[in-house]
């Protein structure tokens, strides 16, 4: 089997994909479910439902708030208890409206069947028509950076989609969400890809895997033989292959150029399994976005697993469907080991871009001293964006932006291989993503200052035309 | 319930640790180490062991009672291999007390006095060689004939010509038959003790030792292989060029397994502190190495050129990472 | 003596012509520099620590130039030299300066380890801006002082230093020029350069925290919950509620320590005053929950927030209760 991966940098964490074999439950109802109105990026969702409002499953509770925004639908029937601040990933209390369950009664135009709908069966599914429903489904990237979908669908007029790619790399130690759903729905996957491409408009799609998943590959070959136009691409185990540009370099070879370039510049649109899967539901079923597949995982829980989870279920709950928390330091981490969010509490709820609850144990819990840089050069060739991380984050340290900017530290994606793979164990993210922070603080500032003094330009200019 | 632990990602981390490979440098150095016992007996044991014991001895009291640091450094083995590659640099009948020197200027100059591991700008073990050989010219320049093992190779010697002084000779005298008495190329390459001009440094004997030591660090992915690749390539091109221009230059297999050549393209100049972080610099700081050892060889003042090529070098590597960049990503597009 | 005149002549010439040479460029190469710039220099205290926003003090007496032309000192200042350097450069440049009120830095939070409890545990770099960008930190305030010291590391004048039991930030007034460099440190904008005040007396709200009540009050025992029994206390409209934080004017403010007085939380500090102020107030208002004679006879100069607030947790075991209770006050008062 011939494979293919990118060509800059990546490095080899341990797999413990110790739940990949683990077939898919369904999580528990939750006695209160809470919605956050921030679950993706751009702009929060506004409420349109009040408290004490009763909802179904499926019952819009917010709706986009804005261009870049999402609606975001109930997943649970039941009485809105109120609409509050409640802690969230960062340890921020932010605006949520939590529900207390009762009963699960779904909205009348979900279809709840497993019927496979094949996209050549409806003819009346226009590119636009696609793209609605993905947008009023509340459809965001499943991979974990929850950017609204329907905008990525809609490319910039400057752009033109020449291919879709899928990402069912699961490049994340530990997370096997993904993996699960397409052994479970390779067909669903494959019709949602279907639909993807009909809303952009190309005819050719790609789905990358990589060869740790060789089950997923040969079920997705075999059943994609019905679907000439996608085509399976198996890919080396590197991290972080999951990655956006990556993949990209790793299927078409074509690099996306540095930042404010998008994949879209270079022909693909990217999108993830678990959204493929969603489109899918959300076009053909009606199903808004309300629940996801979840890994739940640790090597010192009793009973990992992975989870069909309602989202606004708090961690908690399925924490101690999997045993609990193990005794001894522990860390949760909302996402994988590489790019996942450390928690401070576990009552944060499942959101839009959940894909795992990973539980780190003592040792794998803490980070290892530091000593001084020996200057191995180990970063620069583990970096998957060709920076010199040793270099960005002495900078950042010493406050240099000016030549933080020159050595383009914008083009960092934090996937944290530098950190991985320095054996001085220094915080070198830490220091680069505080600097990145910084930058593109000092670039927008700019930016404005420019377009301020621009405008201030072309008014002077008109009042003198005036004149 | 205790507190959970929060940080930033990434919060897996791979098993690699300085130690390690500093650790793996050493087990590198091994062959050489048994070889250089075996050719030069009790007299390189105790240059060696005098030379490492130093070493970590004034690490250890130049971090504790003058910099007044609470952590010792001594255990992560980086003065371990300072040591060692400063013993592989001497004679095997150099008094102890020029080795003692030797030590506290690699350890103290060349290293504490930038802060220690990772912040000087010249090897240490280089700096501690180069300033012998600027002291010590007479012992430094007096190498015992190999195959001396008692305790008479470490205190009266018999002493030899190396191959780089009939190399040297040959370029004075204008006469290309004094390279006759070079040993083979196979015999310099395997460091037989038998064979005329077998004289050398510690660990500059046996080129077939070194080579065991850079194989063993490539698979472990200590270094890399454009460091020594290059400088070894450039020699023997550029010595093959004037060897053929004029036969009074040695051959360029000569050139490459005589003298600290190997020992410092595989060991030395591979220093990570010292050596530019990206591939592209590596391959010009060896070329840069291999060019000005030859140069330092054949026209100028001392036989071997190797330690002075590496020192300016590590002078140049901030201006290499500089100016060498590793190709960012989504270049390639940018050109299409 | 011909081995000898030989190279005193050719030095000699040597000298002569480098001489010559230095002599022509320092004439063809001068820079017109402006006289007054060498005075002005003299007057500024050379710390260049970019407080008043030019790339040192070089840079402020030039832009002092540039703005004497106009004919107006106006938005131009060196805190650290105070009005003595800006009254000497006023004087240089012909001008007349506004007498600007000398500032000090004030550390807008009391959140110490004994006051907030924590309730993560942070692992990584120990810088504050790294703990910011993790999210809310160890302990439930996102709001609050990180403790990694930040401003200590920006402070060029040795003026501020973490207090090791508190884990807060301790300003030393003697040394503080109000350069502003912890102001611009500090991720969470808790430090606040405020006017130094008669005899040094100050009075500040030491809270940032913008969230509502309830969180406010589990979060941190000494925060301010907008309660707005401090708005009513102040007779001279100098106490604002705004984003759930009180903020007190300084301008306004007359030192008279009656919202100190009455703040249910001990949110709001004063220093530099004889005596504490006089807490019994409250108590007496209230006689629900008494006050606690104990913090009023408090022996140091500052009021010590600690105690008082340790006794007000304990009187009201559930939190809900004491969120009630104060805006209960606020109608009596």
């Amino acid at each position: 089997m011939k494979s293919f991966t990118f060509r800059i940098g990546g490095v080899h964490p341990d797999e413990n994909k110790i739940t990949a074999e683990i077939p898919t439950k369904e999580a528990e109802l939750p006695k209160q479910a809470i919605f956050p109105l921030s679950q993706h990026i751009g702009a929060p969702a506004k409420p349109v439902v009040q408290k004490g409002d009763k909802v179904k499953v499926g019952t819009l509770l917010a709706e986009a708030g804005g261009f870049v925004s999402a609606p975001i639908f109930s997943s649970v029937s039941g009485t809105v208890a109120k609409i509050d601040a409640s802690v969230d990933a960062s340890g921020y209390r932010k605006p949520v409206i939590i529900i207390n369950v009762e009963g699960d009664e779904w909205e009348e135009g979900i279809d709840r069947s497993d019927k496979l709908e094949k996209l050549s069966a409806h003819p009346e599914l226009t590119p636009e028509e696609i793209v609605k429903r993905v947008r009023d489904n509340g459809i965001v990237g499943m991979g974990g950076a929850c950017f609204p979908t329907a905008i990525k669908l809609t490319p910039p007029p400057t752009a033109k989609a020449e291919c879709v790619i899928i990402n069912g790399v699961e490049c994340e130690p530990y997370i096997t969400s993904d993996y699960r759903l397409m052994m479970e729905h390779p067909d669903e996957i494959l019709v949602g890809v279907d639909l993807l491409m009909k809303a952009v408009k190309v005819d050719k799609g790609y789905i990358g895997i990589e060869t740790n998943k060789p089950k997923a590959i040969e079920l997705l070959e075999e059943k994609s033989k019905d679907y000439p136009h996608i085509q399976i691409v198996p890919l080396d185990k590197k991290y972080p292959q999951g990655g956006e540009k990556q993949l990209v370099d790793a299927v078409i070879r074509r690099q996306v150029p540095a930042p404010p370039a998008i994949p879209v510049n270079v022909g693909a649109v990217v999108q993830n399994v678990g959204t493929a899967f969603a489109v899918y539901q959300a076009v053909m079923k009606h199903k808004p976005l309300f629940e996801r597949y979840v890994t739940v995982t640790g090597k010192k829980l009793t009973n990992p697993g992975n989870f069909l989870v309602r989202m606004g279920t708090p961690m908690s709950q399925l924490i101690n469907a999997c045993g609990g928390l193990p005794e001894g330091d522990n860390k949760i981490l909302a996402g994988g080991p590489m790019m996942g969010k450390a928690l401070p509490s576990i009552e944060v709820p499942i959101v839009k871009g959940t894909n795992s609850v990973t539980v780190l144990t003592d040792a794998d819990a803490h980070r290892k001293e530091p000593s001084p840089c020996i200057r191995c050069a180990k970063c620069v060739s583990a970096c998957p964006m060709g920076l010199e991380p040793y270099l960005l984050a002495t900078l950042s340290a010493h406050q240099d932006w000016e030549r933080d900017e020159q050595e383009d530290i914008v083009s960092c994606i934090e996937c944290g291989s530098c950190q991985f793979t320095c054996p001085a164990h220094r915080p070198l993210l830490d220091n680069i993503r505080a600097g990145k922070q910084t930058v593109m603080g000092i670039i927008r500032e700019r930016a404005a200052k420019a377009k301020a003094e621009a405008e201030a330009k072309k008014a002077a200019e008109e009042q003198k035309a005036a004149k | 319930m205790a507190n959970l632990i929060v940080s930033l990602s990434p919060h897996a981390h791979g098993t690699d640790s300085v130690e390690k490979n500093m650790y793996g440098v050493i087990i590198a150095l091994i062959p050489a180490l048994i070889v250089s016992f075996l050719y030069f007996g009790l007299g390189s044991l105790i240059v060696c062991a005098t030379s490492v014991a130093a070493c970590l001895l004034f690490e250890w009291a130049i971090t504790k009672y003058i910099l007044r640091r609470e952590r010792t450094t001594i255990t992560d083995g980086s003065a371990i291999i300072t040591g060692l590659l400063l013993s592989f640099n001497l004679p095997s009948n150099l008094p102890i007390w020029i080795i003692l020197i030797g030590a506290l200027v690699a350890i103290g100059v060349g290293k504490m006095t930038f802060g220690g591991l990772g912040n000087n700008p010249f090897n240490p073990a280089l700096v501690g060689r180069a300033f012998l050989l600027v002291s010590f010219p007479v012992q430094m320049t007096t190498w015992p004939t190999v195959g001396q093992l008692g305790i008479e190779g470490y205190i009266d010697a018999q002493t030899e010509a190396t191959p780089l002084s009939v190399m040297k000779t040959a370029i004075k005298t204008g006469d290309a038959s004094v390279l006759d008495r070079l040993p083979d190329s196979l015999q310099m390459f395997l460091g037989n003790p038998d064979a005329a001009y077998g004289a050398g440094c510690l660990g500059e004997v046996c080129g077939a030792a070194l080579v065991l030591g850079l194989l063993f660090m490539l698979w472990k992915k200590i270094i890399t292989w454009h460091i020594p690749v290059s400088i070894v390539a450039t020699v023997f091109i550029l010595s093959g060029i004037m060897h053929a221009v004029n036969p009074v230059y040695a051959n360029p297999v000569a050139e490459i397994l005589s003298g600290g050549l190997l020992l410092g393209a595989i060991f030395m100049a591979t220093d990570y502190v010292t050596s530019p972080m990206t591939a592209k610099g590596q391959i010009i700081y060896g070329i840069c190495i291999g060019f000005l050892t030859l140069m330092i060889r054949d026209f100028g003042a001392y036989p071997e050129g190797m330690s002075f090529a590496i020192l300016i070098m590590n002078a140049f590597t901030p201006l290499i990472n500089n100016y060498c960049k590793p190709k960012r990503f989504g270049e390639v597009t940018a050109k299409n | 003596m011909d081995f000898l005149i030989t190279p005193v002549i050719i030095l000699g010439a040597i000298g002569l012509i480098a001489a010559v040479v230095l002599f022509a460029c320092s004439k063809k190469f001068a820079v017109k520099e402006d006289p007054r710039l060498p005075l002005i220099n003299e007057a500024l205290p050379q710390a260049n620590c970019g407080g008043c926003g030019f790339p040192g003090c070089s840079g402020f007496a030039s832009a002092c130039i540039k703005a004497a032309e106009s004919g107006s000192l106006d938005g131009l200042n060196c805190s650290v030299g105070g009005p003595k350097a800006m009254g000497q450069i006023a004087d240089i440049l012909g001008l007349s300066v506004a007498a600007s009120t000398p500032k000090v830095a004030v550390v807008r939070c009391n959140g110490s380890c004994a006051n907030r409890p924590k309730i993560a545990k942070y692992d990584g770099l120990q810088t504050c801006r790294t703990v910011n960008s993790c999210g809310a930190g160890e302990t439930a305030c996102g709001f609050g002082c990180l403790g990694c010291g930040d401003c200590v590391a920006a402070c060029k004048f040795d003026a501020i230093h973490i207090n090791p039991e508190t884990g807060l930030p301790e300003m030393d007034e003697n040394k503080c020029v109000a350069c502003g460099a912890c102001v611009k440190a500090c991720p969470r904008n808790i430090i606040e350069l405020r006017p130094q005040g008669i005899k040094g007396r100050r009075v500040w709200v030491s809270c940032v925290n913008k969230e509502k009540g309830p969180a406010v009050l589990k979060a941190c025992k000494v925060s301010c919950i907008a309660c707005g029994a401090c708005v009513k206390a102040c007779k001279f409209d100098a106490i604002t509620v705004e984003n759930n934080v009180a903020y007190i004017d300084a301008e306004k403010c007359k030192l008279c320590r009656a919202c100190e007085a009455v703040c249910p939380r001990d949110a709001i500090r004063d220093i530099n005053f004889p005596k504490p102020v006089e807490k019994k107030k409250p108590g007496a208002e209230k006689p629900a929950t008494p006050a606690k004679p104990a913090a009023e006879n408090a022996p140091k100069e500052t009021i010590n927030t600690n105690s008082t607030s340790v006794d007000a947790k304990t009187e009201t075991p559930k939190n809900d209760a004491v969120a009630e209770k104060p805006i209960e006050l606020k109608k009596e008062a």
